[in-house]
Parts: structure tokens; sequence; C-alpha cells
């Protein structure tokens, strides 16, 4: 139980007062992994969405199979912020071995439903205590062997929808989607949560405050709930994928498992073969050699890894530099270094992807925010990895990837698939042909794919080296002039990564820069601080390098605060690298404990800065 | 073989000279087999008619990996990492699987640094010819004692080798490979003969070649000396390749001296049995001889292992026709009527 203490231990609850809390607080279930209650998580999730009220779901999960304690965290807000909160008011104690904790750690005013045949359920006079008679129910259904787990679960679904006034309906229709419309299957489930919903009716009076209630007209009504790793998988199915090399890790492998799951998409529907193959490899090294043998080839190739795979992918990411070949690779980002903490999230990669390889390197990074940029850049990578010739790393993270999020439907991509200067036979007749020769003063060669049928068209790949027809040189200006031309595509890409999106008050004294899913914190941070008078405005990063924009941005404000998820402040360090005239206008905040940042946090973390400048 | 001769140059069946199949100068040292070898694969490309576009030369780190520079200058060649060929090739023939791979790698690239990557492309069984240099001996950092060198040999600067020698063809056998063959440098007609039939195999197909350092390792007691290989090389069979198109001539030997197998693309390989009871096609004797030629420090050579039956990787990855590299856009990003059915899924 020492896993989890410490971060989860919540402030003291936001707010007070006796007044009705309608679609504003947030519930967590307290379980066991492996009971199978992830079913019940995502049918209420998906209850409280049906109804169209905004939420959010986090998984707060050890490294574990089966067995230690798992958290789901269900925030419901109908301003529609979905951004972890460290309070939950109520809780679903549906595992004995932490319910002490569990109670101990509710705010004042909280509200917790218990197994009532459990012994030794501790007492708080200021949270109000239901207990449900779970094994009552078991008897009468008649549950045995791992039915008992399921059906426990169902209970305290029935349970909470009668206290907190969630919908049978909704319900219902949750169920149906988690089943796939298996109808016998839901009915079972649905008789178990019937009876509770029942009995807590017959037997229970509600004395708390909180509930929730259907939003009419409801802004996410017709939006979807999606994964960011599903959204990827989805995205580069539709960026034109065609090699996926990997090796299994937490948090990227459900990334690869969609793919594996929407694989008919890219099957040739007379023939049933495949345009996209995906390939299990021994380890990170293989997996990146296999993109880069691929891209090489011509092929759209990507990876999703994490850290630890990160590590041993450095060897190749310098090669896939040097050689200037194609790839795409999704890191899912966890805690480190070393394991760390392999199930929470973190923005920690960053610095090493940038730079990732030894000499001279750097590298294109892309920073989705949301499942809809994950979407977005399934396509996006694979036409920057083509067209500057390059390894494109992706940089997600656990709570983006594997937590369930709202979006609107993503729209089809508009981008054409771009394939970047490749030669036919007949171009390399006309244009001749030397492979690093920087013909249109972008750094960006041309190249030739094997198979070109044309005699000119071959040429050596290597790591070591080269001239601009790709012949082994140690000369010092051939060195020089390549490694020159090769600075000079990054200046390229600058360009032609996806920009930041700006949010300008010209009232602001204050601009924040962030990336990634520090999103949905900042937001709701910056809408508290304008509340109290304090106006702010926004950057958020969606690639390195970075352009003027940034530079900019940073000249229009006094200060600019550079929130992230890691310890040192990585992108405050690379921003003051490539800006080192406003380096001191920069103030890094930065925070890792695991767990995705809070609106108050970034709240409390500016104010102190602010009160001491 | 159908030569005909252009001026003073000889001419194969596509049109091209014996020269279109050359590459850069070596720059090895004079001696060494590697170089050898290469000639042996520049003589059986232009022989065999292949096209060099349709070719891919691959390597990882070492001497024999610079070796792709001297053959097959109008091939695409990729000099990848040390002990990472294997993975640059499975990607390229994912991206392509209608190229043909020459894969050249060495004792230390595979035996040491490589292990895993070589094991993991046996057992996929990808198509390529992998070549293994073997000398014992890191040549460019100048003599150190590789995996395969000899227990108990000893090397001016490396002193003692205290370890048991990794042999590269029961590794090969055990990782699920296909087409195991053992040959020497100095036997450039074995080595020619296994070359056409490796390049005809349907999956994996790993030659370990006896390639004599000159530099560091070529005392004749040494058994990958040149010495060493002349005086001991033992054939399990004469080896003989027949394309497909060739008529084949069997009548030339009492029936059970000549053992026949058909390679997948229909060519045929012809072992004119010296050691009348050695059967290529039996997985156990092929371990067996090994280890025996190992206990007794015998250099056996020829095709050790032979099976045609496993799928290689493309075919168990079911992959369309077209090679990925070259699918049209509309293969590469289905409709918007398919985006919206999968979004609905999401709702």
């Amino acid at each position: 139980m020492a896993i989890m203490e410490p971060a989860i231990r919540p402030m003291p609850a936001e707010p007070a007062g006796d007044e009705a809390v309608v679609n504003d607080f947030a519930f967590v279930v307290a379980t066991a992994n492996g009971t199978g209650s992830q079913t019940a998580n995502l049918t209420l999730l998906r209850a409280l969405f049906k109804m169209g009220i905004p939420v959010n779901g986090k998984n707060i999960f050890p490294s574990n199979i089966q067995g230690l304690p798992t958290w789901y965290h269900i925030r419901v807000s109908h301003e529609g912020y979905v951004a972890r909160r460290e309070t939950a008011e109520v809780l679903l104690a549906f595992n004995e071995a932490t319910v002490f904790n569990d109670i101990r750690d509710l705010p004042a005013g909280g509200v917790c439903l218990y197994n009532d045949d459990w012994r030794n359920v501790p007492e708080r006079e200021d949270v109000t205590m239901y207990g449900i008679p779970v094994n009552q129910f078991l008897r009468e259904v008649g549950a045995k062997g791992k039915f008992r787990d399921r059906y426990t679960n169902m209970i305290y679904v029935g349970a909470m929808a009668q206290l907190f006034g969630i919908e049978l309906e909704a319900i219902d229709e949750a169920l149906m989607y988690h089943f796939s419309g298996r109808r016998k299957i839901v009915d079972g489930n649905m008789k178990i949560i019937n009876l509770a919903y029942d009995w807590v009716a017959e037997n229970i009076e509600k004395t708390d405050k909180y509930r929730v209630e259907r939003i009419e007209n409801s802004p996410v009504t017709g939006q979807m709930l999606i994964t960011g790793n599903e959204a990827a998988a989805l995205g580069s199915l539709f960026g034109g994928v065609t090699v996926v090399a990997w090796y299994p890790i937490t948090p990227s492998t459900s990334l690869v498992d969609a793919i594996n799951g929407l694989i008919d998409l890219r099957q040739d529907p007379e023939t049933g073969k495949n345009t996209c193959v995906v390939i299990q490899s021994e380890d990170e090294l293989a997996a990146i050699g296999m993109l880069l043998g691929a891209g090489w080839a011509g092929a759209r190739a990507m990876t999703a890894t994490s850290g630890p795979g990160i590590s041993l992918m450095a060897e190749f990411a310098g090669l896939g530099y040097f050689a200037e070949i194609p790839a795409v690779i999704w890191d899912i980002q966890r805690v480190g270094p070393s394991t760390g903490l392999p199930t929470r999230t973190s923005q920690g990669d960053v610095l090493f992807t940038y730079f990732l390889g030894h000499g001279d390197t750097k590298n294109v990074v892309l920073l989705p925010a949301t499942v809809a940029e994950c979407f977005e850049f399934g396509s996006t990578s694979f036409n920057l990895a083509s067209e500057l010739q390059t390894p494109v790393f992706v940089l997600s993270d656990l709570d983006l990837g594997m937590n369930t999020w709202m979006t609107p439907p993503f729209s089809y991509p508009e981008e054409p698939i771009k394939r970047g200067k490749v030669l036919t036979a007949e171009e390399v007749a006309e244009k001749g042909f030397a492979r690093y020769k920087d013909v249109d003063q972008d750094g960006i060669g041309y190249r030739t794919l094997p198979g070109n049928t044309h005699p000119l068209a071959a040429y050596f790949t290597r790591g070591t080296g080269h001239d601009e027809n790709a012949v082994y040189s140690e000369r010092p200006d051939d060195w020089l002039e390549n490694m020159d031309r090769i600075k000079r595509k990054f200046e390229t890409a600058r360009q032609i990564v996806p920009a930041p999106i700006v949010d300008y008050n010209p009232e602001a004294s204050i601009g924040i820069i962030a990336y990634g899913t520090t999103l949905p914190a900042i937001e709701e941070a910056r809408d508290r601080m304008a509340a109290d008078g304090q106006k702010t405005s926004f950057m958020r990063l969606r690639s390195l390098p970075v352009n003027d924009a940034v530079r900019d941005f940073v000249s229009r404000h006094e200060w600019v605060y550079v929130i992230e998820m890691n310890r040192d402040g990585q992108m405050h360090s690379i921003l003051s690298l490539e800006m080192p005239d406003f380096a001191t206008k920069m103030i890094s905040l930065a925070y890792l404990d695991g767990m995705p940042l809070t609106a108050r946090w970034i709240v409390e973390a500016i104010e102190e800065k602010e009160q001491s400048r | 073989m159908t030569t005909k001769t252009r001026g003073r140059q000889r001419v194969n069946s596509i049109g091209l000279e014996f020269a279109d199949y050359k590459g850069q100068p070596t720059t090895l040292c004079q001696g060494c087999g590697h170089n050898s070898i290469a000639n042996q694969i520049i003589q059986v490309a232009f022989e065999l008619n292949l096209r060099p576009h349709e070719i891919i030369k691959l390597s990882g780190i070492g001497c024999s990996s610079k070796s792709p520079a001297y053959f097959l200058g109008m091939s695409h060649g990729f000099n990848a990492l040390h002990g990472r060929m294997p993975s640059i090739g499975t990607g390229a023939l994912m991206a392509n699987h209608h190229l043909k791979a020459i894969g050249v790698s060495g004792d230390g690239d595979t035996g040491s640094i490589g292990m895993g990557q070589f094991k993991h492309i046996c057992r996929r069984n990808v198509r390529m010819v992998y070549i293994v240099e073997n000398n014992g001996v890191y040549g460019l950092t100048k003599g150190q004692f590789s995996a395969t060198a000899d227990e108990d040999q000893t090397l001016k600067y490396a002193g003692t080798n205290e370890f048991p020698p990794v042999d590269i063809c029961q590794e090969a056998i055990i990782a699920g490979c296909g087409f195991v063959a053992r040959s020497f440098s100095g036997d450039p007609k074995q080595v020619r003969e296994l070359l056409k039939a490796a390049l005809s195999h349907r999956g994996t197909a790993v030659l370990d070649i006896i390639s004599p350092c000159v530099a560091f390792n070529n005392e004749d007691t040494s058994t990958k000396s040149y010495g060493y290989g002349r005086k001991y090389e033992e054939p399990l069979h004469d080896i003989g390749y027949v394309p497909q198109r060739d008529e084949i001539m069997i009548d030339d030997y009492a029936p059970g001296e000549m053992k026949v197998v058909q390679l997948h693309d229909g060519s045929l390989i012809q072992l004119r049995k010296l050691d009348m009871n050695y059967d290529p096609s039996s997985r156990r004797e092929a371990l067996t001889r090994l280890e025996k030629a190992a206990s007794r420090e015998e250099f056996v050579t020829g095709l050790i292992y032979f099976n045609p039956d496993r799928p290689n990787l493309a075919e168990i990855s079911n992959i369309v026709d077209t090679p990925l590299a070259h699918l049209s856009d509309e293969q590469l990003r289905p409709g918007p009527d398919k985006l919206q059915k999968v979004l609905d899924r999401f709702l």
C-alpha cells in the first residue's frame, strides 16, 4: 500500500457548505487489479457521458497483473474541465485491503459506499457512510467463483445509480457499448444493477449533497470517448503506416494492440492481404532497426515505446538522423529514470529524444496534447518524416495514451499523403542523382528507393562519413559540408512542423508556455486566475524545433512560465538554449510525482512566484 | 552458362557485362578471405543474370561489413550498425518483399554483439542470404579474440582464449534456419555453388564461410587459417547448383551417389555424395555431425542442413503483391466512409 499513499493523499475539499453539488465533483473507485472492475468503471464513465455530463476517467493502476490496489478517478464537471483534481468526494470502496486509507483520505463532507459485510471499516463523523450488503445480494443471485467479483461490481453500479442519480437507461446503453451489443449479457448485468438500485431506494436514506443530472443540449452530445493510444493507432492507419515494429512496454502497448484490432482497415477487400504489417521484435533495438530498414526501402514505418525503449533506440536514432532515413517513434512517456514508475505519467523524455544520438544530433519532436492531436499526428508524423528524411518522435504520455477522453469525432485528414523527395528511374535519367546534394537549398537531398531500375539510382547508405554522392569520406570539408547541410535541414523543419497554438491576451503581463497533457490543468488554472483578476496569455507548443513565434510570444510578456511534468524543467532548458537572450525571462514550473498535473498546483505555483517577484 | 561477348567483355543474357557487377576497389588487406568472397558474389550474380536493382546489400560493422562496397555497385547498399544488420534487412524486406537481400557479417558482428538479431532473423525466416565471414578475430580493432576463436588458442597480443567457440551453423539450425552451410574462402567453387543455392532459398540462408585474416589469425595452428583450411577441409559432398531453366543431367551418377533437392523457385541442388551416409534434411543429423566435427576440430563443409518447407516472414505476413513501399495513396489511406464507421464504435 505504500505504493500509492503519498501520491493520492488529497488536499482538503474545495467546495464547502451544505448546498447540493450537481455535476461538479469526482468519484474514486478503489478496487484491486484484475477483478473485472474496469467494466464497472467504464460503464459508470460512459453512462455519465451519455447523460450529457462532461467526464474524464483516469486509471491510477499498479505495475501488476492481479491483486494490487487500483484507483479509478471519474471527474464530472458541468463546466467541461477534464484535468485531474486532488480531491475525490465520493468513494466506492471495493477493496477491503485499502479501505482504511481510502476513507481516511476522503475530504470532510465526503461520501463512502462500502461493503457492509466487512469488519473494521473505519468510521468518520464528517463522512456519509452507506453500507451495501454485498454478500446478501451475491447469495440471492447465486454468484460463484469469478462471478462474485463481477457481480459485486454491478451491485455497486446499481447502488451508485440510485444514490447519485445516474439513469438506468444510460447504464444500459453503456453496457451495450461495453459488451458490443450482446443483449443477453447486458440483461444479466442489468438484473443485478436493478436489484441493488431498488434495495437502496427502500433501505437507504440519502443524506449527502452530491448528485448528477442529465444536461440537455450538452456540448458533449455527439462526442466520443477514446484513449490517446487508440486515437494514435487510428491516425497512423489513416496516415498510411505500412510497417509497425515494436516491443511490448507499458504504457505504449495498447497503441499497437489498437492497430492490430483495427488492421482490417488496411486489408485488401478482395484478397484479404495486408497493406500494413505488424512485427513484434525481440527488443527495441531491433524494432527501430526494422523501421530504418523499412523507411530506407520506402515504407511508412513506426513503433510505439516508452522511456526504457527510447534508451535502447539511441544508437539507431543517431544512424537515422545521420543517414537521413524516415521513421516515426511514438514515445508514450512514463516516469523515469530507469524502470521508474512504469504505470505513471510524465513529460520526462523531452530533452533526451530532442538530442537522442551521440555526436551532434537534433531530432524533430511532436507534442500531442489531446486525443484529436494523437489522431492528427498519425498522418503528420509520417509526412514530416518523409519530407525531412529523418526520424520523428511523437511524445504522448500515459495519461493521454491510456486514459479515456471526450473528443468531437475526428475529421478526415486534410493533408494529403506526402512521400518527400523520392526520385523515379525517369527522374534520375532526367536530373541525375547525388543522394546528399542540397539541390533545393533547403538541406534536403533527393533519395532513390531500392528497386529503382536506373543504373545510377543505387547508393550506399552508411553511418560513416560520406560525401554528397554517399561515398565514404574522411575529408574534413566533406564532413563539415554534410553536417552543415543537415543543420540547414533542421532550419527547414522549424518552418514546417506543427505551429504552436497561441491564446494571446494583450492585457496580460505574464505568459504561460506548455505542451502535451498539462493542457487541461492549464485551461482550468487560467480560468481560475482570470476570475481572480490575474490575466495570462498561453502558448501551447506542438513540436520541436520551435520557430520565431515562440520568441515573439516571450518578447511580448514580462515573464513567461514554462510549465511541465518533469523535475528539471526540460522544455525550459531547451527554450533557454534556443533563445539564450530570453533565458532570464522564462521561469520554470516543473513538477513530477507520477500523477497528472492539477489546476490547483498551477495556480498556487504561479501565485507563489508572483508574490516573490 | 550462356554468356556472349561484347567486344572483349563477357556479356550475360540480360546484357550486362561482368564489370557491371563490380563495386569500389577493396580497402581490405591483400589476401584477406573476404575479398575472395566478394569476388565470388560478383561472379555468381553475373552468371545467374541477376538484375542489380533487384538486390540489396546489407552489412553491420567490421572488416566483413565493409565488403558490400566492393561488389554490385549498381545495387542499393546499407552499411548498418554493429550487429544490427538483421533488423535493417527485416524492415527493408517488409517494405519491398520482391527484393533479394545479400547480408554480409562477421564473427564479431554475428557471434557477439549481433547474436540476438542473428538468432531472430533465422527464427523469422526472413528471405536473406546471410554470409558470416568467419575469421575468429577482430581485425579493425587489431587482433582481439572473437566469439568463434578456438578454445586455448594463443595470439600475440590477445593472449590465450579460455572460452569455447560459438558454432555459427549450430546456432542457425537451433534458431530454426532452413538453409545452413559452411564453406571456406579458399574453396571458391564451393562458395559459388552454395551462394547460388542460397539465393534461391525461400527464407534465411546462412553461409558460415571460414575466411582467414592474414593480418591477425593466419598461423597454421588456427582453425581459421588458410593452411588449416587447405589441409583439413572435408566437404560432405560435391555441390552443384542447377538453375530452373537448365536441363538436369543426373544420369552421370550411379543411383545413391547423387541426391537432388529442389529449391523454392524450382531450381535444384545436386549433392554428389562424398560422405555416403550424410542426409542434410535431418536437423538432428546435422547437429550431431557439427557436434562431432567441433569436438574433433574437423573442418566439415557443404550444405549441412536444408529444409525448404517453412514459409518466410513476408509469406507469413500475408503482404499484398505490390511492395508496401509502392502502394497508392488510396491503399495507404482508407476512405472517409471507413473512418466514419470506426468512429461510430467510439460514440
